[in-house]
């Protein structure tokens, strides 16, 4: 009897994952071993997939410099995005955090609204405003400024702008939920001390407000570095990203061998830094920034 | 209108201070003295204004109107980190990303104290809360008491002016409360600290108090050492607060060589001794106030004493608490509590007692301090 009743409080979290551990599964272990498997066959001149063990792909991307630069590139950009956000995010989680407003619901709702659209439709909307017919310029143009529109879309720092324009919300809200865990009684206890508000900002809500921030950071990184739309919509010839590569090889090459092996480094790459991550800082952080 | 006098040698002085939210007024024209190295204690239930009259005097609420004062010299406009005040909140507020040596040493990092200085100050303050061997642990590791003793060393180390004590023992266990609670007033006595202790919690506030001041939505009640709140109630609220007491309605029929005669509304004569301050004028209608522990029953009729009106009764409930009884008494139209010592046994119910209450122990009552203010405005 016993027995049986510990045995059953035993399933119980088992019964409860089982749905979700079956969607992963289904979803997306068994797709990525399709994929890991896909890497080693081999695209031939013909262009048929010749099945078996062929370690062509990984030695080309392993070997070729290009990629290596393409993976540093996306990187950089992942990382120059992650602070902006990061500088950007802080305050406004900040404001939102302490302000003394009675709708601070309504400012994270505010916060939440670009879900409510397509990422590639907000992405594609900097087209309207920064597109040679876009808004800026026909403003610049009325009022004289210019003569003929500037061209200010397709390079790398409106691929920023857009993923910036992507990734801020998750980022604020992490920071945001971590700073609203913050006793603000820390705060009081070290101005009583005598910490100015500024040195009180420093000793106490910083630091504790680190975890969000490093939670915030990582998302943005991961999400911005696996990112291939921004770069297609936002980004000229030379902007491309790593995801960039596996879409150019599975979509218009057809390589699916090729795309396979890349798609493969790059999980391994962000996947390293999550395990990275997650050595030195609760990953637990991130799931309460959805929350 | 001139600057009221005020007394360097008050720790801190309250004058008309009135704290408003919005259309509601937490604390109304307060005025109080807490004269140095004494340990006041604001008392009342939630909502009263005792935390936010603290809060203010801390800095952490900006007082609507009227001065606060520290050691004679106006504060209101003087920013928290430089008031000099020690604070202990309800819930601790320890920096848990910082060991315990650092959380203590945390105020001496902003005054003028070197690092062979600082190691002294807080090692003597972890002696004095007698934990001296924590140092490197951080605050989650600890216990809720320790945790508090050290939230206090934290807040005596910097020798602050005064000594704020938010509800710091509510969130303890009843022994250890009790434990703290010697424990405070043992620190607070060696170090001679001006204090002010915010409680809802009566026996806490009796028991600590060089001066009690019972706090109700917003106004002070009474001020006065635990033995005065205790046995001379200047209003109902402060009699029904503190302890249980018996409250009647009558007349004040006579008054002669300082005792008066009391005729309760459809009942028995009571004799009282007015309040010293508060005289009572014969044809007056008054209120009045007697502890459950100050009705004496006995089973025969105890010997004759001037002072005292003897009734008869049945009691109706007993409400048993080991060395001591609580009793519900039927009195002809009364109906009395009173707390007595078991001798042996208790009495039964049904039984038929008498009842002695003697003249010192009835009090005249006031209104309420909030209830005639708010009367006042009403008239105004």
């Amino acid at each position: 009897m016993a027995v049986s009743d510990a045995h059953t409080r035993d399933m119980r979290p088992w019964a409860l994952l089982s749905p979700a551990l079956t969607a992963i599964t289904l979803l997306l272990a068994i797709p990525t071993c399709f994929v890991i498997v896909y890497s080693f066959w081999l695209r031939t001149a013909a262009g048929d997939e010749q099945v078996g063990f062929y370690l062509d792909n990984w030695i080309e991307v392993l070997s070729d410099p290009f990629y290596r630069d393409i993976l540093l590139y996306t990187l950089k950009i992942g990382l120059i995005t992650t602070v902006c956000c990061a500088l950007m995010g802080y305050p406004a989680a900040y404001f939102i955090a302490f302000s003394k407003m009675r709708n601070k619901a309504f400012l994270l709702l505010l916060l939440m609204l670009p879900f409510w659209i397509s990422y590639i439709i907000r992405t594609m909307s900097w087209i309207n405003i920064l597109g040679v017919s876009g808004a800026v310029n026909y403003v610049l143009q009325s009022l004289g400024i210019v003569a003929e529109p500037i061209q200010m879309l397709y390079n790398e720092a409106t691929v920023i702008l857009g993923l910036i324009h992507f990734l801020l919300p998750f980022m604020v809200l992490n920071i945001y939920v971590s700073l609203e865990g913050i006793d603000p009684n820390l705060n009081a206890a070290a101005r009583s001390l005598g910490s100015t508000p500024f040195q009180a900002f420093r000793e106490v809500t910083l630091p504790l407000s680190l975890p969000g921030l490093a939670a915030g950071s990582l998302l943005c990184f991961v999400l911005g570095s696996g990112t291939y739309i921004t770069p297609i919509v936002l980004g000229g010839p030379g902007d491309g990203m790593f995801a960039n590569l596996i879409y150019d090889a599975i979509i218009t090459q057809l390589n699916w061998p090729l795309g396979s092996a890349l798609s493969i480094v790059l999980l391994i790459v962000l996947g390293s830094v999550v395990l990275l991550y997650n050595r030195y800082l609760s990953l637990g952080q991130i799931s309460k920034g959805f929350g | 209108m001139a600057d009221p006098q005020h007394d360097p040698q008050h720790a801190v002085e309250l004058r008309n201070v009135v704290k408003r939210f919005g259309a509601f007024t937490a604390v109304h024209a307060m005025d109080l003295n807490v004269e140095r190295g004494s340990f006041v204690t604001f008392v009342g239930p939630s909502g009263c204004g005792k935390t936010t009259t603290l809060r203010m005097i801390a800095g952490l609420e900006d007082a609507t109107d009227g001065d606060i004062r520290i050691k004679g010299q106006r504060v209101n406009d003087v920013p928290i980190h430089k008031r000099n005040l020690g604070i202990v909140f309800q819930n601790y507020a320890l920096f848990p990303h910082k060991t315990i040596y650092e959380n203590v040493a945390f105020g001496l990092k902003y005054r003028a104290v070197d690092r062979e200085t600082a190691r002294k100050k807080v090692r003597e303050a972890l002696q004095l809360v007698q934990l001296p061997h924590l140092e490197e642990r951080v605050p989650k590791q600890l216990s809720g008491g320790q945790q508090q003793r050290i939230a206090l060393a934290r807040a005596i180390v910097i020798e602050p002016d005064v000594l704020l004590l938010d509800e710091p023992l509510s969130a303890l266990d009843a022994n250890l409360r009790e434990e703290m609670r010697v424990e405070l007033k043992r620190i607070q006595r060696e170090l001679g600290i001006s204090t002010i202790f915010v409680t809802h919690d009566q026996s806490e506030a009796l028991a600590m108090s060089d001066k009690v001041v019972v706090m109700s939505e917003g106004w002070i009640e009474q001020e006065g050492t635990p033995e005065q709140v205790y046995n001379q109630p200047a209003s109902e609220f402060v009699a029904n607060f503190l302890g249980i007491s018996n409250i009647f309605s009558g007349q004040v029929q006579a008054v002669s060589g300082g005792i008066a005669r009391l005729g309760l509304d459809d009942g028995p004569e009571l004799l009282g001794h007015p309040r010293d301050g508060r005289a009572a004028r014969q044809g007056e209608r008054v209120r009045l106030a007697v502890r459950a522990e100050k009705v004496f029953l006995s089973e025969s009729a105890p010997s004759d004493d001037p002072a005292a009106v003897v009734l008869d009764g049945k009691v109706t409930a007993v409400d048993y608490q080991g060395q001591a009884a609580r009793y519900f008494v039927e009195a002809g139209p009364l109906t009395l509590q009173a707390i007595n010592p078991i001798d042996r046994r208790p009495f039964h119910e049904g039984q038929p007692v008498k009842l002695r209450i003697r003249a010192q122990d009835v009090v005249l009552l006031d209104a309420d301090a909030h209830q005639s203010a708010a009367a006042k405005a009403a008239a105004e």
